[in-house]
């Protein structure tokens, strides 16, 4: 199919011996928000830095449009890189630098514009994620929910054709969720962006989500994909329509 | 007070006052003991709750060892039976199943020595990998192809140059002066006190001062360069530049090694003058004059002497930067971990400069320089 963009095949995770994940094979379509979910621990954020790069794959192949990611080449790779934009969950700015030499640093690394371009670009970045006129502060100077946000307008630095996101919301109050989660939709609506998310916030899941991968850390594979909204009201996995509402439908609750 | 009673309908335990307090602690193992030499014939596990009002958390988790005791004995336990505070949260306690502990096999010596070998052989393998990643990056400066910001590399530049006299120059005075008060005092037995000069100005110049100043800026700055970069990798920050295409090696440690590089030898010169210049301050209470000083300095000492130093220092600059930027980029992801790439780098420093002076000297003997 023609938007595929990324495609995992028969992908095994591990720590030397230790087996985390096996046999993960699902498809990202182009412009979709894809959700990574699953308990806590069972390698969802392993996953994500697979999908970048961070950590080669125990067996199996990772495609972007098509080409493999793992058997390329130092140069292929790190063009390929080059069109991701990873936000981290801490947000991991570069703490020597102030808010617009974070956003700044992969232009001037990678883009031939001038100085004041780059300002301009750097402050338009700030602005879409609500950080206009923070330019000049250091990331231990703003909130952790503002650190996150910047690290968002980083990896918008380079126009991605990709956006990780690894737990995006986690640790910000409802309204910057909220307002976070409205970002995404708006990047991926009007750029056309694929929008890779690994989280396990369920309002989320359900307002963001397009697709998901659901691990299952007890068989160490995946145990469904699909909309994840679909999957909480039919998804014959019963442990899935638990996670997905909130372990309304009994198993995890301490018995009467 | 009888805690554990077999009745007609199987074992009961009876709650009361005596759960409370002291008699707990005497009572728990002999009802676990009565419980594991029972089997299942004799019934379920009841509680009668007379007289308990309210419980401590000593009271709960002994009940949770008794009910997790007979549930081993297959025994059944009635939870009805239990006091309500007490039966929800036990029944939150035994929702999730202990997990089961790994069977740890335990090594015999062959695999001990085994297993440490390959870590030895892998450490070394991660060195070399790090060293070759670093001589290539400067292949790729110079052909202008490397990517740091020189806004950092002026920035370490400084805190390795400027940043470090005082301290280079306290310790290197000091030096002068100890070892210029050690010869005075011995030679002037033999009358030979302005040989004290000779002494001061060859073992400055040849040995303590790019030793001093390897020293203080493997503790001072090599140990500075691991937390820096360790605490980057704590906070992901490496990963981000690695996800960007920008290479850590480039970006991070290249600019530490050349700054390291380039001041070093620079504060050995520092170093080296003003070790002289402690050995000047001892020479004039023993009678010496600044000219003879001056005179007896430059004729003991030639170019060469000094030029030892210097080139060691270049290479001490490399073992220092290296060090500190190795650790700090393979350090674990916690703030423990930092701490202890610190201190790996700064022992790991020391030590290289020790052993490669130590080789220097063997070769420079044997050459007979």
């Amino acid at each position: 199919m023609e938007n595929e963009h990324i495609e995992v095949r028969d992908l095994t995770m591990a720590y030397g011996d230790f087996v985390l994940m096996r046999d993960l094979n699902f498809t990202i379509r182009k412009g979709e928000v894809f959700i990574i979910m699953g308990g806590s621990g069972c390698g969802k954020s392993t996953l994500m830095r697979h999908l970048i790069g961070l950590k080669d794959p125990a067996a199996g192949d990772i495609y972007y449009n098509g080409e493999s990611f793992i058997s390329a080449s130092a140069d292929q790779r790190e063009l390929m890189l080059r069109r991701f934009g990873v936000m981290y969950q801490s947000g991991a700015l570069w703490s020597s630098l102030t808010l617009a030499e974070n956003v700044g640093l992969p232009l001037v690394q990678f883009s031939s514009f001038s100085k004041r371009q780059i300002r301009s670009i750097v402050s338009y970045k700030l602005s879409i994620v609500g950080l206009a006129g923070f330019e000049e502060f250091y990331p231990a100077e703003i909130s952790g929910g503002m650190a996150k946000r910047a690290g968002v307008a980083r990896a918008l630095a380079l126009d991605p054709e990709v956006l990780y996101l690894d737990e995006p919301s986690a640790g910000l109050d409802p309204l910057s969720a909220r307002r976070l989660d409205d970002t995404i939709l708006e990047l991926r609506n009007s750029l056309g962006m694929t929008i890779v998310v690994v989280t396990h916030e369920l309002e989320s899941i359900f307002q963001i989500g397009d697709n998901s991968v659901f691990l299952d850390v007890d068989t160490r594979t995946q145990a469904a994909t699909g909309n994840p909204r679909e999957l909480r009201d039919s998804c014959p996995d019963e442990k899935i329509r638990n996670f997905l509402s909130r372990g309304e439908l009994g198993a995890g609750k301490p018995p009467e | 007070m009888q805690l554990l009673s077999v009745s007609g309908c199987g074992r009961r335990l009876e709650l009361g006052s005596g759960w409370n307090g002291p008699g707990l602690a005497d009572n728990l193992e002999k009802i676990l003991a009565q419980i594991s030499s029972t089997g299942k014939e004799s019934g379920p596990l009841t509680f009668s709750e007379n007289g308990l009002d309210r419980h401590d958390a000593l009271v709960a988790s002994s009940i949770l060892e008794i009910i997790r005791a007979a549930q081993a004995q297959g025994l059944e336990v009635q939870f009805e039976t239990l006091p309500d505070s007490i039966r929800k949260l036990i029944g939150l306690a035994l929702a999730v199943p202990p997990r089961e502990p790994e069977s740890h096999q335990r090594d015999n010596l062959f695999t001990v020595i085994g297993k440490k070998s390959l870590r030895i052989l892998q450490g070394s393998r991660h060195f070399f990998e790090f060293a070759g990643e670093l001589t290539y990056s400067f292949g790729r400066l110079v052909r202008g192809k490397a990517r740091f910001r020189r806004e950092d590399f002026w920035l370490t530049l400084q805190s390795c140059g400027v940043g470090a006299l005082p301290i280079v120059a306290l310790i290197s005075i000091l030096v002068g002066v100890i070892l210029g008060f050690v010869g005075a005092v011995q030679l002037r037995k033999f009358g030979a006190t302005i040989y004290m000069i000779d002494l001061v100005g060859l073992a400055v110049a040849r040995e303590l001062g790019c030793i001093m100043a390897g020293i203080i800026m493997s503790g001072r700055t090599g140990a500075a360069f691991a937390a820096q970069i360790g605490s980057m990798n704590v906070n992901q920050e490496v990963d981000a530049l690695e996800t960007l295409g920008i290479s850590p090696m480039e970006f991070l440690v290249l600019p530490r090694a050349l700054s390291m590089i380039l001041m070093m030898p620079l504060l050995t010169l520092f170093a080296d003058a003003l070790g002289f210049f402690g050995g000047f301050i001892v020479a004039l209470p023993m009678g010496i004059s600044p000219g003879e000083f001056w005179y007896q300095l430059t004729e003991s000492l030639s170019l060469q002497h000094i030029s030892i130093g210097i080139l060691k220092s270049f290479f001490f600059g490399i073992i220092v930067a290296s060090a500190g930027c190795y650790y700090g980029l393979r350090s674990g992801r916690s703030s423990s971990a930092v701490g202890e790439a610190a201190t790996k780098a700064v022992v790991a420093g020391i030590t290289w400069i020790i052993v490669l002076d130590a080789a220097f000297a063997f070769v420079l003997e044997a050459m007979g320089w």
